[in-house]
């Protein structure tokens, strides 16, 4: 562990007490009232005002906001206005689904990715290096929402053969994890071509090379596992959009994950519910970021020592 | 003249010219949409839903009967606007929030980097999510929320940028002979990181149209039936399986402006580095 990992997760803490208190402040300032809103408008005057009073809304805003960490921490988010669930029993049936949906996508970007870039490292400027460049830019230009429909009007409408929408089987997860590998398929081929035609101008390569090591030897072990720590780091610092992605992939195909269940809430205005996928989406970007380094300092070795 | 221009063009990078083209077609298109749509892309008729394609109507037309070629073609406008205010507005801010921050140092600077590092840390749509839960959703407030969440590239960048440029000599040179911040920072400092910023910002125009046509496709952003490519395939996607055309020709469209916008910053990146 380096200065600068231990520095890192020394800040995690205290970047999630940032966040969560700028969404906390924000989500508090909204125009109209969570009790009245929990209470159902039939509700009278005093009904509204026990309620206001059982959420502690009477309460000053720090102390508030010190209830709302302490009740968080322990995994209680609060009650969604929308299903009357706790909000952290939503997120938890929901969570799984996102997950799986995340790293299959992740599983086929990287089948693809890496081959693919190696490939078209290995023969810079040939057919299938001209091919797969043309390739990636294309695939991060489709909007991922576009290519599910049409993903779905091949394989449901006309073939019949993929379920249209819905968590059913394993076979509605073909189209949503395809539909949501496109972009970090793009990027990782990218990356991995642009990282490989780095290392390979290297010294030590050359060396190899003279030493008569053959190409596939020369790629696989001496070029692929220094080329791959940008790759680490790319893939990490991508999540982010990723899980954009997902909103929308998981919206078009009705896949119930965390994104869905978002778009719900900010329909309904169900804020306990946008408060606590909003936490759940910035610490996995955190903590994901913080394991992509934490791999990198294991496999590179000018990480660790550096 | 002719024979150096075309030694001009035979130079750039073949990427550069096809994003040109693409999006020189985008803005004739936004100019002239009123010339080449052969119809009003608000009318309805609901004797003439789900046309094929055909001369009267080339891409075919709605559920509504509106014409799909004339509202793609007056989609131009909402995503060029798109792009233009979303890119200004965050250039702007993070530029010089990431520049004053590198130049006056201390406290201000660490304040700064770190509202940065907090908003890079929220995934983007989901910031914009929460904005658009707070504000209501609209096309100018789906705009604000994209440019916040694109401000930490442009301060990042600009920032790591103006603390290279102060260790150069002619930096060192002003400031001993009595230049003040915003002097250095104007003369000196902004004038040199324009280029890569520049480059930044056709890099970025891509995925703010991406962002803003995914926010409107999820009915957050412009109004129901506005011609905007996103808000057109959120209709359009309620008809898979009776008509494939609605949402076929706007996804189209988009894939191709992106498209276009990202062979440009890529063309544009090529041309610095040489």
């Amino acid at each position: 562990m380096n200065a600068r990992l231990i520095n890192r997760v020394l800040m995690l803490p205290v970047v999630m007490v940032v966040v969560s208190f700028a969404v906390f402040v924000a989500v508090r300032h909204l125009p109209g009232d969570p009790a009245r809103m929990l209470a159902g408008t039939a509700a009278t005057q005093d009904t509204v005002d026990a309620v206001h009073h059982s959420l502690g809304l009477d309460r000053p805003a720090l102390r508030q906001y010190g209830t709302f960490m302490r009740a968080a921490l322990v995994g209680d988010l609060g009650i969604s206005i929308e299903s009357r669930q706790p909000v952290g029993q939503e997120i938890a049936h929901h969570f799984p689904y996102t997950l799986l949906l995340g790293l299959s996508a992740y599983a086929l970007a990287l089948c693809f990715g890496i081959p693919g870039g190696l490939a078209a490292a290995m023969f810079e400027d040939g057919i299938w290096d001209r091919i797969f460049m043309g390739m990636t830019i294309v695939l991060a230009s489709v909007p991922n929402f576009w290519f599910a429909l049409l993903l779905m009007e091949l394989f449901s409408v006309r073939l019949g053969v993929l379920p249209l929408m819905g968590a059913h089987s394993w076979s509605s997860l073909l189209m949503p994890s395809l539909t949501l590998a496109l972009m970090p398929m793009a990027l990782i081929g990218r990356m991995t071509r642009a990282s490989m035609l780095a290392v390979m101008s290297r010294d030590y390569i050359r060396t190899a090379r003279a030493k008569g090591v053959g190409l596939m030897r020369l790629c696989l072990r001496h070029a692929l596992p220094n080329a791959l720590p940008p790759v680490v780091t790319v893939i990490g610092m991508n999540l982010g959009s990723v899980i954009g992605g997902a909103v929308v992939t998981e919206t078009v195909f009705g896949w119930p994950g965390l994104g869905r269940l978002m778009i719900e809430a900010v329909r309904w205005r169900d804020y306990p519910v946008i408060e606590g996928v909003t936490l759940v989406a910035v610490l996995s970007v955190i903590l994901v970021n913080l394991v992509a380094d934490i791999i990198i300092s294991r496999i590179d070795p000018k990480a660790r020592h550096g | 003249m002719t024979g150096s221009f075309r030694t001009l063009i035979a130079r750039l990078p073949l990427s550069l010219l096809v994003g040109m083209v693409v999006i020189a077609f985008l803005v004739l298109g936004a100019l002239l949409a009123p010339l080449i749509s052969p119809a009003d892309p608000l009318a309805q008729d609901l004797y003439a839903t789900f046309q094929p394609m055909s001369s009267a109507h080339p891409f075919g037309t709605d559920a509504f009967g509106r014409d799909i070629f004339s509202r793609i073609v007056y989609g131009t406008r909402y995503s060029l606007a798109e792009v233009c205010i979303c890119i200004l507005v965050s250039c702007v801010m993070g530029t010089l929030a990431g520049m004053l921050a590198a130049l006056v140092g201390g406290y201000v600077e660490q304040a700064v980097m770190w509202a940065v590092d907090i908003i890079f840390a929220f995934p983007g749509i989901v910031l914009a999510l929460l904005i658009l839960s707070l504000l209501g959703p609209g096309f100018l407030n789906m705009l604000l929320a994209i440019s916040v969440f694109s401000i930490p590239v442009y301060a990042r960048l600009a920032h790591n940028l103006t603390h290279a440029l102060q260790r150069a000599e002619y930096v060192e040179a002003a400031r001993t002979l009595g230049a003040g911040t915003w002097r250095i920072l104007y003369v000196h400092v902004m004038r040199n990181a324009l280029g890569p910023i520049l480059v930044q910002s056709t890099l970025t125009a891509g995925s703010v149209i991406l962002a803003a046509s995914s926010l409107s496709f999820l009915g957050l952003g412009v109004a129901p039936a506005t011609p905007e490519w996103g808000a057109m395939m959120s209709d359009g996607r309620s008809y898979l399986g009776i008509d494939i055309l609605p949402s076929l020709f706007p996804g189209l469209t988009i894939t191709l402006a992106v498209l276009g916008f990202n062979l440009l910053g890529e063309g544009v990146r090529k041309v610095m580095d040489k």
